[in-house]
C-alpha cells in the first residue's frame, strides 16, 4: 500500500504509547541533533556572525572566542589540548588530511602504511588513492570475531612504515580494536598511529594519552552534532606530527586546514562534545542494556540467528545479527516503519554483500542475512519492544516463505548443493 | 529504493506460497539461484498429463523484495497455461509487470529461470522431448 510514495507494510505489530512511527535505530549512520546543541548553535547563525579570522573587530574576537571554547571542549572528552584540534568538514576530510598530510609530509622517512581490512572507505580509498602515488599499504585482515591479530600487525611492520591507520571502533559490527596496545606497538618502532574514532568518541572512553593516539578523526553528526563539521587531533609532543596541508588558502587551523571556520557548525561540535563527556558513562550503560535486551528477545523468538562481531569487545548501542535464511533487503522491507541498515547488497550491480562482513569470514548468505542496528540517545524501551516483536514477526513470515529454511528443518545440509549459481 | 505497488502486494500477500510433492511423476521442481547471490527461488508447477495444463504452481523464495514478487507473478502466470505456453513467458513482461527498476532486472531472469528449470524438471521426469523454445538461450 502506498501512502505518498512511503510503503506501509502490513503488519500486526501494534504501537505502544509514547513510540512514534517511523522509528529511528540507525543511529551509526548519523544521529539527531540534540536540542541542546541546536541551542548553543543558533546566535552564531545571527547575532555574532562574524569570522574568526577577522582580528580587527569585536565581531571576529567573538566568534573566534566560540571556536576556542569549542576546541576546549573536544580536547576535554578524548584527553588531548585545545591546540591539538584542527577543524574540518567531517571525518571523511580528516581522514583525507590524515592519511595524505602524514604520507607526504614522511615520504622521505619511509613508503609503507598498514592498515585493516574493515575500515570505512574514507581510509581505504584513500590508501588506494596514495598507492597510485607509490605508496605500499598493506590491509591487515580481521579474525572471525573482527578483531585484527597484533602479531598480523607486528609482523607487517617494517624500516619503511611510517603510518598505522586502524579504526577505534567499527561502525557495521561496533568491534573495538585494542588502540592502546596498537599505539604502542607504533610508538615503540617510531611508526605514527591514526584511528577514525568517529564511531568511539562520545560513546565510550577515548584517552589519546591512555591510548598512545597521534592523530584521530571525530565527526560531529555522529554524536547528536551537526553535520558538514568534524575535528582532526593532531598530536604536538612526544612526538610532535607534522601534517601537509590538502587544502591551501589562508593558513587557517595552523597551516594545517585553510578555509573561513564554520563557527555555528564548530559551535555545535563543541557543546556535542561537552554533553558526551557529561553523560557518556551513564548513556552507555543505558545503551548496553537495551541493546542486549533486544539481542535477548529476539534470540529467545528466533531460532538461527548469529551475532556478528566480538560481544566483548564491542560498542554499547550496537548490535549486528544475522537472520539466517532471510535477505536483509526482504526484511527491511517489512520493518519499513523502522529504520535500521542491512549487510545485504542486493540493490548493488555486484550483488556483493557487505565487505566488513565478508572480512570475517562470513558466508556470503549470512551476509545477506544481516541487519544492523543503531541504538543511541533518544532510543526508548518501548520502541526496541516494537522493533523487536515487529522483527520476529517478519522473519516467521519470510521463512514461511524461505525454501532454505524449510531444506534445514528437513534436514538438508544446504553446503551438499550444487547451486546453478546464476 | 522504493517498490511499486505491485511489488509490494506480492511481497505482503504472497499468492501460492508452498511446496508440491517433489517425487510426484506430475510435479516439476525448479531450483535457480545461490544463497551467495542473496537469491534463491523454487518454484513448482503440478501438470496434467492429458492436456500438459498446468493445474498448480507453488513457491518458495529467499530474496529481496523483487524476488519474491517476480516468482510469486511466476506462479500466477503459468498456472492454466499448458506447458509451452508457459515457456513463453519473458523476464521482460516481468520486469514490465512489476515495473522493476534496473537493478532488479536479475530477480525477474531468475524467475524466468526457475519456470523453464520446473517445466525441465517435469519434462526429464515424463520422458517429454525438448522442444526449440525450452532450450533457446535468453
Amino acid at each position: 500500500m502506498s501512502n505518498n510514495g512511503v510503503v506501509v507494510s502490513e503488519s500486526n505489530t501494534p504501537v505502544p504509547e509514547g513510540v512514534h512511527l517511523p522509528i529511528y535505530m540507525d543511529n551509526h549512520a548519523t544521529t539527531p541533533l540534540d536540542p541542546r546543541v541546536l541551542e548553543a548553535m543558533m546566535p552564531y547563525f545571527t547575532t555574532v556572525f562574524g569570522n574568526a579570522a577577522s582580528r580587527n573587530h569585536s565581531y571576529g574576537w567573538e566568534a573566534e572566542k566560540a571556536v576556542e571554547k569549542s576546541r576546549e571542549q573536544i580536547a576535554k572528552l578524548i584527553g588531548a589540548t585545545a591546540k591539538e584540534i584542527i577543524f574540518t568538514s567531517g571525518a571523511t576530510e580528516s581522514n583525507n588530511l590524515a592519511l595524505k598530510g602524514i604520507a607526504e609530509m614522511y615520504r622521505e622517512r619511509g613508503n609503507h602504511i598498514i592498515t585493516q581490512a574493515t575500515e570505512h572507505k574514507a581510509v581505504l580509498d584513500t590508501c588506494k588513492k596514495l598507492e597510485k602515488q607509490g605508496f605500499r599499504v598493506t590491509y591487515l585482515p580481521v579474525q572471525a570475531d573482527g578483531l585484527i591479530d597484533l602479531e598480523d600487525l607486528k609482523r607487517a611492520m617494517d624500516d619503511k612504515t611510517i603510518l598505522v591507520s586502524i579504526m577505534y571502533a567499527n561502525n557495521e559490527i561496533g568491534v573495538i580494536q585494542p588502540i592502546a596496545e596498537i599505539g604502542k606497538l607504533c610508538h615503540e618502532k617510531g611508526i605514527i598511529f591514526h584511528t577514525d574514532a568517529v564511531q568511539a568518541v562520545g560513546k565510550i572512553t577515548v584517552d589519546v594519552q591512555k591510548d598512545n593516539i597521534d592523530v584521530l578523526s571525530l565527526s560531529g553528526h555522529k554524536i547528536y552534532g551537526p553535520k558538514g563539521v568534524g575535528a582532526l587531533y593532531v598530536r604536538r609532543r612526544n612526538p610532535r606530527v607534522q601534517i601537509s596541508e590538502q587544502i591551501n588558502g589562508g593558513g587557517h587551523e595552523r597551516g594545517m586546514r585553510s578555509g573561513t571556520l564554520n563557527v555555528p557548525g564548530i559551535v555545535g561540535l563543541g557543546a556535542a562534545c561537552e554533553i558526551c563527556s557529561k553523560e557518556m558513562e551513564a548513556e552507555a550503560k543505558r545503551e548496553r542494556e537495551l541493546r542486549d535486551y533486544l539481542r535477548n528477545k529476539l534470540e529467545t523468538a528466533l531460532d538461527y540467528t548469529k551475532v556478528n562481531g566480538n560481544m566483548d569487545h564491542h560498542l554499547p548501542g550496537n548490535l549486528n545479527m544475522s537472520f539466517i535464511y532471510v535477505e536483509g533487503e526482504s526484511l527491511l522491507m517489512g520493518i519499513n516503519d523502522v529504520a535500521v541498515s542491512s549487510g545485504s547488497a542486493c540493490t548493488s550491480a555486484t550483488l556483493e554483500p557487505s565487505y566488513v562482513l565478508k572480512s570475517l569470514g562470513l558466508g556470503d548468505d549470512v551476509a545477506h542475512s544481516s541487519i544492523r542496528f543503531g541504538l543511541g540517545r533518544f532510543n526508548t524501551k518501548a520502541e526496541v519492544d516494537y522493533v523487536a516483536d515487529k522483527i520476529i514477526d517478519v522473519v516467521r513470515k519470510l521463512r514461511e516463505l524461505s525454501p532454505l529454511y524449510e531444506m534445514v528443518k528437513e534436514g538438508i545440509d544446504l553446503s551438499k548443493i550444487e547451486w546453478a549459481a546464476h | 529504493m522504493s517498490y511499486s505497488d505491485k511489488v509490494v502486494d506480492h511481497y505482503n500477500h504472497p499468492r501460492n506460497v508452498g511446496t508440491l510433492d517433489k517425487s510426484a511423476t506430475e510435479v516439476g521442481t525448479g531450483l535457480v539461484g545461490a544463497p551467495e547471490c542473496g537469491d534463491v527461488m523454487r518454484l513448482q508447477i503440478k501438470v496434467n498429463p492429458e492436456t500438459q495444463v498446468i493445474e498448480d504452481a507453488k513457491f518458495k523464495t529467499f530474496g529481496c523484495g523483487s524476488a519474491i514478487a517476480s516468482s510469486s507473478l511466476a506462479t500466477e502466470w503459468v498456472k492454466g497455461k499448458t506447458v509451452e505456453e508457459a515457456l513463453t513467458i519473458s523476464n521482460t513482461d516481468i520486469v514490465k509487470e512489476l515495473s522493476l527498476p534496473p537493478v532488479k532486472i536479475h530477480c525477474s531472469v531468475l524467475a524466468e529461470d526457475a519456470i523453464r528449470a520446473a517445466i525441465g524438471d517435469w519434462k526429464k521426469k515424463n520422458n517429454v522431448v525438448e522442444t526449440a523454445a525450452a532450450t533457446a538461450a535468453h
